[in-house]
């Protein structure tokens, strides 16, 4: 029978099962052959906390969205165009998300009475009229992996455990992809185990002959390469991105990393990524604790290292004494902040943006630092250096805000030349002569005099100091001399950071202004509301403390500033404080990143129109 | 694996005044930090190392000043936190000397986790506990190392807490150099100072030292002409354990139960005396030792405990970035970015 290939320029896929089903490798494969095959793409994990819930419960669906493009895309895709669902409970979970018409292909295998009544199905939604309207696509996909498997030397279980590849076949075939990138990963996977790297790609193929022999698969579809600026390609992860930067960051700036670290869910996988990288000097130690880690890191950067340490918002909490001690000493020091939702233990794998108040303000006394905020996962990359660099030509500790959302999710980073990189200026005191501890250069910053350096052996703590020669100080005047020093010092970070740039018209009725993880939602809404005739401009901050130059100029160009956070407004607050503007605010807290509908509609009701419906 | 670094050992000569540095230091007349930064002063000329390449790192507490007082890099940290701070330091540039200057409450209290920590990973560190049984810069609340009963501005019915034993905390989680000394003992603590500086691993030093202000003559039986003899226990290397103002008493171990035995009572002679040997690979007779500051009639013992080699945590990580350098080569930017699923658009 003859099949059809459309060409369609953009889809949305889910990948939902048990968290015990191999979804987020599914997903992630599948996301890797798409990088491959050029076209642009977003991703999505979405995941319990629980490592092995129930099988088969409500509350154990793991989910993966991919969302892949012919032109640039910028989120994961608010509604999905497939769903793969490989149990009823995955069906449960995400049917309310899909598209009206949406493809769903179903584990029929899993649709038993047990898996059922897991749930809370009453009856079976693949023959009481639940699935009406949608493309339902049954296939025993149990079933029909283990008959491919039957004469493999493996367990029942071992062989079941397959079936995410089988599904990932027929998906690949769907999409008209390659299956050499993952047969790659599966040989290089199970390399010792011979009998699974055969049974994987055997079920791989099996999914994939399935479509192509099958009638109930009549049409395959085809997502052109997007047209991206020139240059070499890697799919990356937010996470892998900010250990990727710290360690350009250290063969930019020829210091050796240290990153000490507690691991934190979402953070631990930037732990992990350094920890492969000895051959870069990077040092990574495990410490015992959340405030181990960051006085380590504040021990490495006295000694001279490009210091870092990563964590999420508990973990953060527990750093805040520390870090007034690093402003104190005035030191360079990174912090990430892999925001989680909070507050306390919260939902851990899930997406948030409510730390920037306690980045700005959860110190005692006067602590100004550097905040600056990632805006897509491969932006963290850049922002890790910029960060880096920051901290060392400032001597400050910098705060870094990612977000889960942005550290599991993933998109393509054109990777740049080294020298296209920005430069850090490192700059150690070895000259005795005139030498003190607290000497001022034009920015106020202070010398880096490490110990191991012939006369210059000084010594700093948590005391006040006096201003230049750095002895601990009472003295009133200088106290209140040095909390202004610093304060200035951060402040004047604003001569190297980019003035904010405006996309659309440079002044009217309407900015949308956003910070961190919102960016592609916010850009794909202004996209869509400018498609209908509506005129709306957009602005996104990647340096909050201290903001651009520009800012407040910028905020006075537009009559009505929206602000979409993924919080009860942070931003709005520090703007409004600042700026005595008023703004309306958009917010969502419900651990998940904004829906590129729900800014739309918000900025359709701002402007007055009808609904972006 | 033995660490290859702090192999070759400069030969500068340097006095105790080079680690004078031109400050006012603080403490109260009288206290007992005074002959701590003392003697430190006098033999650290003798540590082996660059007076550039010593860094003494704090806490928070009486004791934590000291860094202010050592004409070396130095670094009062945070409450606590010296221990973490110190292993930073210390694996960002392992040819550093790193010494603690910490207290009871600093070391054993708020740092408690950190102190135990660095110890199982045997860090080479050089932790000087000034132990006085109290806060003394809160003025005069009990710390874990006060007595069950102890009177203070924060237990004015006696605590209901048992102490700390410091010693055998530090030997339990995993400590290689462990020594005790007082700050009257002035040559012995200069002893256990340079031996701990020689020592490659976590080298930890009790040093009890009396607080005049808040718990004056806390340790006056070791120190009173009248009683020290008979209650000072000194630990010499392959010697039998003798103490007493006429050397007569002996300390004799009867199955795994320590006894003080007569050596004049006609019965027991020298012969019977336990000997001491500090590179017992065995822990148990150094635990027994380290209780006996828990056992009523027992002398207290000053000295080292034990000491033993072991694999540094710097030191093997220092050996496993040279291995994987070995196998992989050094990195570069290209190998790091332009690596794994690459394509190209044109």
């Amino acid at each position: 029978m003859a099949k059809i290939t459309r060409i369609i320029e953009d889809v949305t896929v889910r990948f939902a099962g048990d968290s015990g089903d191999g979804m987020q490798l599914t997903g992630s494969q599948f996301t890797d052959t798409t990088a491959i095959v050029g076209n642009d793409l977003s991703t999505l994990p979405d995941f319990p906390a629980e490592i092995r819930a129930p099988a088969g419960s409500l509350f154990g669906v793991s989910g993966f969205q991919l969302h892949f493009s012919s032109k640039d895309i910028q989120t994961p895709g608010d509604t999905p165009d497939v769903l793969v669902a490989m149990n009823p409970a995955a069906l449960k979970v995400n049917l309310k998300d899909l598209k009206p018409n949406a493809t769903i292909i179903i584990n029929s295998s899993a649709f038993d009475a047990k898996n059922l009544k897991l749930a809370n199905y009453e009856t079976n939604p693949l023959e009481d009229g639940t699935l009406a309207g949608y493309n339902v696509i049954a296939v025993p996909l149990t079933q029909l992996t283990m008959a491919a498997l039957e004469d493999i030397n493996l367990s029942t279980k071992e062989k079941e455990r397959c079936k995410n590849f089988f599904a990932l076949g027929l998906m690949y075939w769907m999409f008209n992809r390659p299956l050499d990138v993952t047969i790659k990963w599966i040989e290089t996977k199970f390399k010792s185990r011979p009998e699974l790297v055969e049974a994987n790609k055997r079920a791989l193929q099996a999914g994939y002959n399935y479509g192509d022999t099958t009638e109930i698969f009549t049409t395959r579809y085809e997502v052109k390469a997007a047209e991206l600026p020139k240059g070499i390609y890697r799919n990356i992860s937010g996470n892998e991105a900010t250990a990727l930067g710290f360690i350009t960051a250290s063969l930019r700036s020829g210091l050796k990393l240290f990153l000490g670290s507690y691991p934190i869910t979402p953070a631990s996988e930037i732990l992990q990524e350094l920890s492969k990288y000895k051959e870069y000097d990077v040092i990574t130690f495990q410490a015992e604790d959340e405030i181990s880690g960051i006085s380590a890191a504040i021990g490495a950067a006295f000694a001279g290292a490009l210091a870092i340490t990563t964590t999420s918002g508990p973990g953060f909490s527990l750093k805040t004494e520390a870090l007034g001690l690093a402003v104190m000493t005035e030191l360079p020091l990174v912090v990430v902040d892999v925001q989680r939702s909070g507050p306390s233990t919260g939902m851990p794998t899930k997406t948030e943006q409510a730390d920037l108040l306690q980045a700005m303000f959860g110190r005692h006394g006067e602590a100004p630092v550097v905040i600056l905020a990632a805006q897509s996962p491969a932006d963290c990359f850049y922002m890790a250096i910029e960060a880096s660099k920051i901290a060392i030509e400032y001597m400050t500790p910098v705060i870094l805000l990612t977000d889960g959302y942005l550290a599991f999710g993933s998109e393509p980073l054109r990777i740049p030349q080294f020298d296209e990189l920005p430069e850090i200026n490192v700059k150690f005191r070895t000259e005795p002569e005139g030498f003190y501890p607290y000497l001022r250069d034009e920015n106020l910053v202070r010398p880096w005099a490490i110990p191991g350096t012939p006369g210059l052996e000084h010594r700093i703590g948590g005391l006040e100091k006096s201003n230049i020669y750095g002895s601990v100080s009472y003295d009133p005047e200088n106290h209140e001399e040095m909390v202004k020093i610093r304060k200035q010092k951060v402040d004047n970070v604003q001569k190297i950071i980019p003035d904010l740039q405006v996309e659309g018209e440079q002044e009217g009725e309407l900015l949308v202004l956003g910070w961190g993880s919102t960016y592609g939602a916010i850009k794909e809404a202004i996209y869509n509301v400018r498609q209908k005739g509506f005129t709306v401009s957009q602005a996104h901050l990647r340096y909050i403390n201290p903001f651009p130059r520009n800012l407040g100029d910028v905020l006075n160009r537009f009559k009505k500033v929206l602000i979409p956070e993924l919080n009860l407004g942070h931003l709005a607050f520090l703007i409004k404080g600042k700026y005595l503007k008023d703004v309306i605010q958009l917010n969502k807290v419900q651990g998940r990143p904004f829906k590129v509908s729900e800014i739309e509609n918000k900025i359709m009701e701002v402007l007055g129109g009808k609904n972006g419906n | 694996m033995e660490t290859k670094i702090d192999e070759v050992k400069p030969q500068v000569k340097y006095t105790a005044k080079d680690f004078i540095p031109d400050v006012e230091v603080r403490w109260c007349p009288g206290c007992g930090d005074y002959s701590i930064l003392a003697q430190t002063q006098r033999v650290s000329p003798d540590f082996g190392e660059l007076k550039e390449n010593i860094v003494w790192v704090s806490g928070i507490g009486c004791s934590s000043r000291f860094p202010y007082y050592m004409a070396t890099y130095g670094f009062h940290g945070i409450h606590g936190r010296a221990a973490a701070i110190a292993t930073g330091i210390k694996l960002a540039n392992p040819k550093l000397q790193v010494w603690i200057a910490t207290g009871d409450g600093d070391m054993l209290s708020i740092g408690g986790n950190h102190f135990i920590h660095a110890c199982r990973k045997n860090v080479n560190l050089k932790i000087v506990l000034f132990n006085n049984k109290i806060y003394g810069l809160t003025k005069g609340q009990y710390s874990p190392t006060s007595e069950k009963g102890k009177v203070t501005k924060s237990s004015p019915y006696g605590t209901v807490e048992f102490p700390f034993n410091a010693i055998k905390l530090a030997d339990a989680a995993g400590a290689t150099f462990i020594a005790r000394t007082t700050d009257r003992e002035t040559k012995h603590m200069q002893e256990i100072l340079l031996r701990a500086a020689k020592h490659n691993g976590l080298a930890f030093i009790e040093i009890y030292q009396n607080c005049v202000i808040f718990n004056d003559g806390a340790f006056s039986n070791l120190t009173d002409k009248e009683t020290k003899a008979d209650n000072i226990l000194l630990l010499e290397h392959n010697k039998p354990l003798v103490f007493g103002a006429n050397r007569d008493k002996g300390i004799k171990l009867d199955g795994l139960n320590p006894v003080v035995i007569n050596l004049n009572d006609g019965i027991h002679s020298i012969n019977d005396c336990w000997v001491h040997d500090e590179f017992d690979d065995n822990p148990t007779r150094g635990f027994i030792l380290s209780r006996f500051t828990d056992i009523p009639g027992m002398p207290t013992p000053i000295g080292v405990f034990r000491q033993f080699n072991k694999p540094t945590f710097d030191g093997d990580y220092v050996n496993q970035i040279e291995e994987v350098k070995a196998k992989k080569g050094k990195g570069t930017y290209e190998k790091l970015m332009f690596s794994g699923n690459l394509w190209e658009v044109n």
